[in-house]
């Protein structure tokens, strides 16, 4: 086998890696729908929405620290 | 002492938003000249023979280049981060005077770094390597600018209130991280001065690399400064800019990580595609177009989601100049991002490759895209850090449309200019001769080129209209907090 048909074969098994890296990442996010802390992923967009100083946090580090 | 209640500090916005402006306008007049040096060569002399040195087509180019991607696109880019970073980390630049200094100090060496730039390029000083002309002396102080950014970047993140990064701040961090390593290994040069023991001038280097290799360094470079100037930091603006001002959540904030992390990836492998039908192995030029498809889905990704943001909320594009230029943006995003894909195709760039086409490619996405959604940031911004009404709405309308009507005039032109020139050089009767030579495919474009000059023209005047109502708004009508919460407060 030739370096040629090597860099090929190993290009298309790359491929294959990274959809299926790609695609579980995304079934995991659709599926679990929440992150590990147990925070639904859709909340985070409040981040940009409630951003005001005064604004309580979708997730305080204080609190996290407390934890 | 008065006990003030804490604020978000916009000092460096402020300052690198005035840096955002005069950069467009210096960046975009010089684009307009250019246009018009390729459709009416004369302009290459139009202050004289004597300083035609200074005004010919080759020693403004790179000014104009350099100046809208690395002066009016990054300045816009800090001046973002500086606003969104506060924001959505919630913490004020005022708590801290060591990131309130770096941020000053970043703006002041950045301002510094622009004079320099502007002169050595004026005076024909360049690596001539494509958007990475400066000398070594500028290169290092580039990366100290850099290593400030980073600091303000992570300095802001050390001392959140928020624990979770919003999908905007990890899109600035990629954007930094991205161009500091890229930058790093294009720029690695030889300065010739020193190493040969003091001969010639002490500003000359040399690249390291050499001959393919250098090319190939120089691409992945050069294409992955688009990923990380004009997409990267702009996606990072879209995200945040988008939902404040139409008061809409992210249509879904899972397809927002989703769609970083395929950028993230993909992005990195599609340089190759500038190098197709040339001395780089096959491979390379094959990978370049199979992750340059497959780049549509993540930029898409982002797109749509922005898109269907507005579900239920049309009437607000209707209604509002400031969310039509982010929609357009948006939309653009989408053209540019399927666009380029379809050039890096192997068939299709042996007639796009060296075209207008090209040209017009990167002008979608630079003027329909970036310059779009850097002045809604601004637009977005200004009431709140000067706490005062958008001067004037109508102004904004009008120039919107005076701008779009620029984008589509420059970009038909270019597709019409790119496709005739790529078709009259392949052209050959039955014995191989070529049908053409280079001046027949000139005669045949010069309306194109003049078409192509007309709606630069009209990008700049919106441009300066921009300008016009920004700094109008400094002086407009005072507003309350309550005022800017989502969508900004605007004059007749």
């Amino acid at each position: 086998m030739s370096i040629a048909e090597l860099q090929a074969y190993g290009y298309v098994g790359a491929m294959v890696v990274l959809v299926f890296i790609s695609y579980g990442y995304a079934y995991h996010l659709y599926t679990k729908k929440k992150d590990a802390s147990g925070k639904d992923y859709e909340e985070y967009s409040n981040m940009a929405l409630r951003d005001d100083i005064t604004d309580t946090p979708v997730s305080a580090r204080s609190e996290h620290k407390k934890k | 002492m008065e006990n003030r209640p804490l604020e978000y500090d916009y000092t460096v916005t402020k300052m690198f938003m005035f840096m955002t402006i005069v950069l467009g306008i210096v960046g975009m007049l010089i684009g307009v000249i250019l246009a018009f040096q390729l459709a009416y060569p004369g302009v290459n002399t139009i202050l004289g023979e004597g300083l035609a040195e200074y005004t010919n087509f080759s020693r403004l180019r790179p000014l104009h280049t350099d100046s809208v991607a690395f002066g009016f696109t990054l300045s816009g880019i800090f001046a973002a981060w500086f606003y969104i970073g506060q924001r959505v980390l919630k913490v004020s630049m005022a708590e801290s005077k060591f990131l309130m200094f770096i941020g000053k100090l970043m703006f002041w060496l950045y301002a510094v770094g622009v004079v320099a730039i502007v002169v050595s390029l004026f005076m024909g000083i360049t690596t001539s390597k494509e958007y990475a002309e400066f000398e070594w002396p500028i290169d290092i102080a580039i990366v100290i600018i850099w290593v400030l950014f980073g600091i303000s970047i992570f300095g802001l993140i050390g001392i959140r209130r928020e624990k979770s990064l919003y999908i905007s701040v990890w899109y600035f961090i990629a954007g930094f991280l991205g161009v500091a390593m890229l930058y790093l290994f294009n720029n690695m040069e030889v300065p010739t001065y020193f190493a040969s023991g003091g001969v010639g001038s002490i500003m000359h280097s040399v690249s390291m690399y050499s001959g393919t290799n250098d090319a190939l360094v120089q691409w992945w470079y050069g294409h992955n400064a688009v990923a990380f100037v004009f997409t990267v930091p702009i996606v990072a603006m879209i995200y945040y800019f988008l939902p404040k001002e139409s008061g809409q959540a992210i249509y879904s904030y899972k397809l927002s990580l989703l769609s970083f992390w395929g950028l993230m990836f993909v992005y990195l492998w599609a340089g190759g595609h500038h190098l197709i039908y040339s001395t780089v192995p096959d491979w390379v030029q094959t990978m370049g177009s199979i992750f340059s498809v497959i780049l549509i889905l993540p930029s898409w990704g982002s797109a749509i989601n922005m898109l269907l943001t507005m579900k239920g909320e049309w009437q607000q594009v209707a209604s509002s100049p400031l969310i039509k230029f982010m929609v357009l943006g948006s939309t653009f995003y989408m053209f540019s991002t399927l666009e380029g894909p379809i050039q890096a195709i192997k068939s299709v760039n042996a007639i796009a490759h060296f075209t207008d086409w090209i040209v017009g490619h990167v002008h979608d996405g630079t003027l329909g895209w970036v310059g779009f959604m850097i002045m809604a940031a601004l637009y977005h911004m200004a009431p709140r850090v000067f706490k005062r009404e958008l001067y004037s709405k109508s102004l904004m309308a009008t120039q919107f449309w005076i701008q779009t009507l620029g984008v589509v005039l420059y970009f038909t032109s270019m597709w019409i200019a790119g496709i005739t020139q790529g078709m009259m050089w392949r052209a050959h009767d039955e014995f191989g001769n070529l049908a053409y030579s280079f001046i027949d495919t000139v005669t045949v474009l010069h309306p194109y080129y003049t078409i192509r000059a007309v709606g630069g023209l009209l990008y700049l005047v919106g441009f300066i209209m921009f300008a016009y109502n920004i700094y109008k708004t400094m002086s407009a009508r005072p507003v309350e907090e309550y005022e800017l919460q989502n969508a900004s407060p605007m004059g007749a």
